[in-house]
């Protein structure tokens, strides 16, 4: 039934968005591939699970406070580990591998805390309520996903084309110096950058840990790899671009998989990265900056 | 030579692992050293352990002919896929090289000759310690080689710079070509090898984590020379039988040392100009310390 995918696939389609956004973000302004962007999704999950568990927040408070979590893990990576390389002017190979060390020790750090296994929000957390319309059935939880999603992605768009802050961002993704010598505080930007883009990515792993009702400290590493997929397919650095990418991508394969066969279903991603570099390597809406990656 | 048999029993497979990493560390070498960044290694090397395993167990022909199919196939598809993949620069060749990597592990996943999910099980045990040890010094001969010719002047010129190599003459895309071709074809019979004494290989044996901790070994030991990648791997192939005593942290000592040496030693581990500077201050502290006394 062809309107049930479609309502699957928005949701699913606004979590990779919304995760691919605060990477693509990072990659716009500090010209970093991120990898460890993907782990610290998976912390921003386990840290709204400890906080309903231990604390009893309601949910709303708790995603709030694991966003600021994420959001300080991401601050403490650029801190420990971006900014020497920074300072450095090391080649864009360092970071990339750098971060995949993080990734290693967020991850293996997680399951050595937390276990290998599933976990589950207490009950009660998830609403239950669904509606029906018709044929049509939309959970809550489906339809806060892709608010809570839309909310974000619409804040950070605006603050990006509409503030003053967004216009200095754009500045340093054009030119780190030139807006070094125009008076902007580069350096604290870039702390800011880091510290919202893995806030995003908690709330991200939120979301999906809600949707599914599982976490694992392996969830990060095939979403990292969706992201990857989604950035390049949108742009590398261009955030509208990472928003329309993530939505047809979770269209793509919710698609596959109710038409095609679910085999499939991991491919669809890179399939469509691997053909889309081959024939427009800036993205499928990019008239990007060409970076000296 | 009891405590021989006993200690050859226990680790021959860490020993055979040795010089295959290393085959697969010099593998992402001759990439880089072409300042290709891929990251397609590690399906190169799982075509090459399915090759060389199906003609071993569907043939009865000898396990050179088994090692020569597993090297020329994966030469013979990064020839095809690298036409048009090499146009593609920096962080958008390791993308793209990724996402064709995931592509391989999907459709290796959904075949009836591959096992599918469950992969090969039973091949034949044929890959002896004299195979590896004549295999990697034939590379190493090779690869030196390589260097002090024209080809290897030529990667080391298209790496510098090249913009400049192509205005001298120099044919760019052929050499990327080659360099992908080759890289492919050691990395496709160090995969026959391992497949040879492991017995048993599945589609995840060759996924992103395994791309990673290829370019992982190369990046740790140093891309300057060919002694770099092959301590490298010889090195990060241990350190995990050596950190067995921290159990489910062993991971997070892992990825901190990869943080470290890309932060500390950003030309890996293998930097003779480093070595020689600190043979340097050592050699020369000696004589002071006793003079002053």
């Amino acid at each position: 039934m062809l309107e049930q995918q479609l309502i699957n696939a928005l949701s699913l389609g606004s979590v990779y968005a919304l995760f691919a956004l605060g990477f693509t973000l990072v990659f716009g302004v500090l010209g970093v591939i991120n990898l460890s962007h993907g782990a610290i999704f998976m912390l921003g999950s386990y840290a709204a699970l400890l906080l309903i568990e231990h604390f009893a927040l309601p949910l709303w408070l708790a995603m709030l406070a694991a966003m600021l979590v994420s959001g300080l893990i991401g601050l403490a990576v650029d801190c420990l580990v971006l900014r020497p390389l920074r300072a450095r002017n090391a080649p864009h190979l360092a970071p990339m591998i750098a971060t995949i060390g993080v990734a290693t020790i967020l991850t293996s750090l997680a399951q050595g805390l937390f276990g290998a296994e599933n976990k589950r929000f207490p009950v009660g957390t998830i609403p239950e309520e669904s509606y029906n319309w018709g044929n049509l059935h939309v959970t809550a939880v489906q339809i806060g996903i892709v608010v809570i999603s839309f909310i974000l992605m619409l804040v950070l768009l605006a603050v990006m084309r509409r503030t003053q802050l967004g216009r200095a961002l754009r500045a340093i993704a054009e030119s780190p110096k030139a807006a070094y010598l125009l008076g902007i505080n580069v350096e604290g930007l870039f702390y800011l950058t880091s510290f919202a883009a893995a806030a995003l990515g908690g709330a991200a792993g939120v979301l999906v840990g809600l949707s599914f009702n599982a976490i694992t400290p392996f969830m990060g590493q095939p979403m990292l790899h969706k992201g990857i997929a989604v950035i390049i397919l949108g742009g590398m650095g261009d955030i509208r671009g990472a928003m329309i990418a993530g939505l047809f991508l979770g269209f793509a394969e919710v698609l596959t998989v109710a038409y095609i066969s679910s085999d499939f279903r991991d491919a669809v991603g890179f399939g469509l990265l691997f053909l889309i570099l081959l024939v427009k390597p800036s993205g499928m809406f990019g008239k990007v900056l060409e970076r000296k990656a | 030579m009891d405590w021989w048999d006993g200690f050859w029993s226990t680790y021959n497979t860490v020993i055979f692992s040795l010089g295959v990493n290393a085959m697969l560390a010099l593998s992402i070498y001759v990439t880089l050293s072409c300042g290709l960044l891929s990251l397609a290694n590690a399906a190169f090397m799982g075509i090459g352990a399915y090759a060389a395993s199906l003609i071993s167990m569907q043939t009865g022909l000898p396990f050179p002919v088994a090692l020569a199919v597993g090297g020329a196939l994966p030469a013979l598809v990064a020839l095809i896929i690298g036409i048009p993949t090499l146009r593609l620069s920096g962080v958008y060749l390791a993308m793209a090289t990724l996402g064709f990597g995931e592509v391989v592990r999907v459709v290796v996943l959904n075949m009836d000759i591959t096992g599918g999910p469950l992969g090969l099980n039973g091949i034949p045990l044929k890959t002896e310690w004299w195979h590896i040890v004549l295999l990697l010094a034939l590379t190493l001969y090779i690869l030196a080689r390589m260097r002090r010719s024209k080809i290897g002047r030529a990667f080391e010129a298209i790496k510098e710079d090249e913009v400049a190599a192509r205005l001298m003459g120099v044919n760019v895309a052929g050499y990327k070509l080659l360099a992908f071709v080759i890289g492919a074809a050691i990395a496709g019979v160090a995969g026959g090898l391992n497949a040879h004494y492991t017995f048993t290989i599945g589609p995840g044996n060759y996924a992103f984590e395994n791309a990673v901790e290829i370019l992982t070994m190369a990046v740790f030991g140093g891309t300057g020379s060919l002694v770099g990648p092959t301590l490298g791997g010889m090195i990060l192939t241990l350190l995990p039988e050596a950190l067995r005593d921290f159990n489910s942290y062993r991971a997070v000592v892992n990825g901190l040392i990869l943080v470290l040496v890309i932060l500390y030693l950003p030309k890996g581990i293998w930097d003779p100009r480093r070595i020689r500077h600190w043979v340097k201050t050592f050699s020369q502290r000696k004589p002071q310390a006793g003079g002053s006394n």
